[in-house]
């Protein structure tokens, strides 16, 4: 084979692999939610955040509009400090929204919906949620119920 | 008896000793790297040979590889109702393990054993002597545009492997097991993360294509010059090679995940 050839097939090899490489950032993997620009951050503290993880979705009416960036411990006042990164352009929740984690179907993994308020202002960057309400553990679910049953026999 | 004691004895020693012939030979192929840049093309040469040569059994495999997982996990994951996750499963499996790993014992036997086979043959006409005879570096000229070729190719075919997988898995399991197409993309996105997932497996798939050249290119320049050296060291480089990238896959997986 003379090189001339060798060069253009050897040229269509690379193009074959950042074809391969556009397919798997593109389609296969998470880089297309990953694009998309400005994010502002806000702060929630919940006293059981239950399976929540890094990277969770933030939901309001159900939509995406962010995710959880980070997840960390205060040993001061025993909570669970979630910090939230929101797309830019969600940039009017009132100041008494209110952060739930939910769990996506019956056992799916945990996500954030926020509630709106009623306020007239806006939250804005490093602002804090007020209002959390945690994670639904199971157990201490079934706890419950059997401290109901018990109370009524 | 002792004689049983020595020969057990001389094995180990012959098993370091050539360990330690390997490890030279690669500290010499890699000062030599700097001078390819003056002769671009005889790295473009080897990458036909090791790379595009390849290519298609790669692709055929990555297809069928990729078939045959969506098959078995849809029949897996519809006793628990989550046949929608057979995106999930496909890409995991392809990109974070079977990629780097079948394509690099694919690699082994296809291009490991050219390689091989070919600079042993240099060896046994005498072509690599009568190189050094005319003061050309053979490492310069001939071991490492093959090992830079070696060490490309490789995580370029893994990650050719798990596209092409992945495009297979989704025509078995949208086409012929009736899969909802949107539901195997966007479940397969939000498990399969860019940077930790696809990133080591092109990790992986750079670490796998160092060793296999390296063990190919040494086995060739190693070998015994007659028809019957070359050919036990064709048969030791895919198998030396294979027990690598197994033994390698599974360290890496453990510090990487």
């Amino acid at each position: 084979m003379n090189s001339r050839a060798i060069q253009v097939l050897v040229g269509l090899f690379m193009l074959l692999f950042i074809l391969a490489m556009l397919v798997l950032a593109l389609r296969v993997s998470n880089l297309t939610s990953l694009s998309g620009g400005e994010s502002y951050s806000l702060v929630a503290k919940f006293e059981n955040i239950g399976g929540l993880k890094e990277g969770a979705s933030v939901a309001a009416s159900g939509v995406r509009v962010g995710e959880v960036s980070s997840i960390e411990y205060d040993a001061g006042t025993f909570e669970a400090i979630v910090n939230l990164s929101i797309d830019a352009k969600f940039n009017s929740f009132p100041l008494d929204t209110s952060a739930s984690i939910y769990t996506a179907g019956l056992l799916g993994e945990q996500y954030i919906g926020l509630e709106p308020g009623a306020e007239i202002d806006a939250l804005v960057d490093s602002d804090e949620i007020d209002q959390t309400q945690s994670a639904i553990v199971l157990e201490r679910l079934i706890g419950q119920v059997l401290f109901s049953r018990s109370g009524e026999d | 008896m002792i004689d049983l004691v020595q020969r057990f004895g001389l094995f180990w020693l012959n098993i370091l000793a050539s360990l330690g012939r390997a490890s030279m030979f690669l500290a010499q192929m890699v000062t030599a790297l700097p001078s390819l840049l003056k002769r671009p093309s005889l790295t473009v040469r080897e990458l036909y040979s090791t790379g595009v040569k390849t290519l298609s059994i790669i692709l055929v495999s990555g297809l069928f590889v990729g078939m045959v997982l969506a098959l078995q996990g849809y029949n897996i994951l519809i006793d628990f109702g989550q046949e929608n996750r057979t995106g999930t499963l496909v890409a995991l499996t392809l990109v974070r393990e079977l990629g780097p790993v079948v394509a690099g014992l694919l690699f082994a036997g296809r291009a490991g054993s050219a390689m091989t086979a070919e600079i042993g043959l240099m060896k046994a006409t005498e072509q690599l002597s009568g190189l050094e005879m005319m003061a050309v570096d053979p490492f310069k000229r001939v071991y490492a545009p093959r090992f830079l070729a070696g060490c490309l190719s490789l995580p370029m075919l893994a990650a050719m492997f798990s596209a092409i997988g992945a495009f297979g898995g989704y025509l078995l399991s949208v086409e012929v097991l009736g899969v909802d197409a949107s539901a195997y993309w966007s479940l397969m996105q939000s498990s399969v993360s860019f940077t930790s997932d696809v990133g080591n497996g092109l990790v992986k798939g750079a670490v796998f294509g160092f060793v296999v050249t390296w063990i190919a290119i040494f086995q060739g320049a190693e070998c015994i010059p007659t028809s019957e050296g070359v050919s036990s060291a064709t048969t030791r480089t895919v198998v030396y090679s294979s027990l690598a990238i197994l033994a390698l896959d599974f360290l890496l997986t453990a510090i990487m995940f």
